[in-house]
């Protein structure tokens, strides 16, 4: 018996938490469907087929820029991924496999850009994107991110490099495949894994921040969603429709992307903070 | 293998990744350091100050009034993650690691998700709520009876600060969930049953046996707090924009740095203090980071299973 009435505390403390941090998500997309004169009338009831309304989508989808937003972001964030997997793991090889003087200084380097936030740099990180005549493009972003990220997954990789079998690379070496062949055809296969983590791990804060948009592209048809967003609620304040309209059009993509990807995306966050 | 070709090798594997990282955030970093020793003229010249922008930062009041404040605001929005933020998600963790729980995933999973999303719609979302116009918080105020507590939260100098720590804390929460939730489930089950041979209850058991062994990763869930809090920023920006109103009463260390380095409606932006900023805000981070690897680090004791 008390051990009944303790579980039903348990569960009613978790699922009144998760009430929570639901309801506000709830609430916005809800509404977002909905007539103004149901916005502020009924803002707790689901939208009914006569609030139902999809004005707001419209202002949102007639900014033509909205499509262009999310293509910039798919292609910064998707960028970044793909260089910071692909010099991170070369460098984790690099750092793993071959033992060499400056080993040991060279991580010690890396771990530099864990602990430090890359944000403080800011300054000249402006100074040296506009010298390199890089404001407003993408690949400014992506150079950043890429720089901000390699680090940790550096670490993260070079875990899971470790752990291959040295028999394997020694028995590759034996059959005289070249150092690069190695690397490409039989370490990268074998830690797809770990990509996927550090995949996922590095999707979300690049999609989501704001700071480097704002410095390095934040005009010119460049912004990201995110950016994008900011800059259409601070234009539409006063229109309710449009803007939980925008706010339902940035949360549906990044919360269907997190569904899939929780699991990766929560080892991801406990392996790279052990560190 | 030939030494030229083994050295050919390791520029071909790391040359990439330590020429981007050096590039863009070793060297940046370094040279906001180095700017923040000169002075930049209007003529675009520079000349070496030596700490003189440190001391303008700290006793000058046109830099000195809002640099403490703004520190000031920034320790109390720490504050509120640490007193906040950091026993709630012990809590939920410890709920979450009890044995045969049911819909444990899915609490996990629902409980993070605020944390998935972009700080800029966080921020919009909680306007919306507080909103006296829209006064959906009001209404849940008054169906508790409780109507006359409502004000305009963040729209007042007294509350604004505390309102914007909470909105984060709400969104943050499941950071130190996670990772204690991991931590925990990392202790042995021996442990456990033998507290529970030894007659302890869950509770006992949680107090006496598994807090003194996740002591690292609370120690490690406070260093990341402190970081990501002084290097904060979007929040206030997207909800009170770059001048942190009412008043200044919300500004912390990333909004001051902004405004700064890059101006807004009441100065020009100014390299050199800019650089200053970020650079105490370096030293700041640097500090968190000391005290956690000399003190904390070194007096937790580590147990291995």
């Amino acid at each position: 018996m008390r051990r009944l009435s303790s579980t039903i505390t348990v569960h009613a403390i978790l699922a009144a938490y998760t009430l929570l941090a639901l309801f506000p998500i709830i609430l916005v997309i809800m509404n977002s469907f909905k007539a103004k004169r149901a916005i502020f009338g009924e803002p707790l009831v689901p939208p009914t087929p006569t609030t139902f309304s999809l004005v707001g989508y419209d202002r949102v989808f007639g900014d033509s820029l909205v499509g262009s937003y999310y293509l910039n972001s798919i292609l910064v964030t998707g960028g970044t991924i793909f260089f910071t997997l692909l010099f991170g793991a070369m460098a984790a090889w690099a750092l793993t496999e071959y033992k060499f003087r400056w080993n040991t200084l060279l991580a010690l380097f890396l771990s530099i850009g864990i602990m430090v936030p890359i944000r403080l740099g800011s300054v000249a990180i402006v100074q040296l994107v506009s010298g390199l005549n890089l404001i407003n493009t993408l690949t400014a972003l992506i150079l950043v991110y890429v720089a901000q990220n390699l680090p940790l997954a550096v670490f993260i990789l070079s875990e899971f490099i470790a752990q291959i079998p040295k028999d394997l690379r020694e028995a590759a070496r034996c059959d005289g495949l070249s150092e690069h062949r190695i690397f490409f055809s039989i370490v990268l296969p074998l830690i797809r894994p770990a990509m996927a983590t550090v995949a996922v791990f590095t999707m979300i804060p690049v999609w989501n921040d704001l700071w480097f948009p704002l410095l390095l592209a934040p005009t010119g048809g460049k912004q990201t969603i995110t950016l994008g967003i900011q800059q259409f609620l601070g234009q539409y304040i006063t229109d309710w429709n449009a803007v939980l309209a925008a706010l339902s059009t940035a949360i549906v993509p990044v919360l269907l992307l997190y569904v899939i990807f929780s699991r990766q995306l929560i080892r991801g966050l406990t392996s790279g903070a052990v560190k | 293998m030939s030494h030229g070709r083994y050295v050919r090798l390791l520029v071909f594997f790391l040359g990439p990744a330590i020429a981007i990282y050096t590039l863009f955030s070793v060297y940046p970093l370094a040279a906001t350091i180095i700017n923040s020793l000169y002075l930049k003229a209007s003529d675009g010249s520079q000349a070496f100050v030596g700490f003189d922008n440190f001391r303008r930062l700290l006793t000058d009041t046109v830099w000195s009034d809002p640099f403490w404040n703004a520190l000031k605001n920034n320790v109390v929005f720490f504050l509120i993650h640490m007193l906040v933020q950091n026993p709630i998600g012990l809590v939920l963790a410890a709920l979450l690691s009890l044995p045969k729980l049911a819909l444990r995933s899915t609490y996990r999973t629902l409980i993070f998700m605020p944390t998935m999303l972009s700080v800029v719609i966080i921020g919009f979302i909680w306007q919306l709520i507080l909103s006296p116009l829209w006064g959906i918080a009001k209404m849940f105020l008054q169906t508790v009876g409780l109507g006359f507590l409502f004000a305009p939260w963040l729209g007042e100098e007294s509350s604004a600060l505390i309102t914007v720590s909470l909105i984060s804390v709400w969104q943050f929460v499941g950071i130190p969930m996670i990772l204690i939730y991991t931590a925990l489930l990392a202790i042995p089950d021996e442990l456990v049953d033998a507290a529970t041979v030894d007659g302890l209850n869950q509770f006992q058991t949680f107090i006496w046996v598994k807090l003194p062994l996740i002591w690292p990763t609370i120690g490690l869930v406070s260093v990341l707090t402190f970081v990501n809090n002084f290097n904060a920023f979007d929040l206030i920006y997207a909800m009170k924009g770059a001048l942190a109103g009412p008043n200044f009463s919300t500004d912390i260390m990333g909004t001051f740095f902004y405004r700064t380095f890059f101006g807004n409606q009441l100065q020009l932006g100014d390299l050199s203090m800019g650089a200053t900023v970020a650079t105490m805000m370096f030293l700041i981070i640097l500090a968190g980071l000391m005290v956690y690897l000399l003190v904390i680090q070194r007096r937790i004791q580590r147990y291995s299973f």
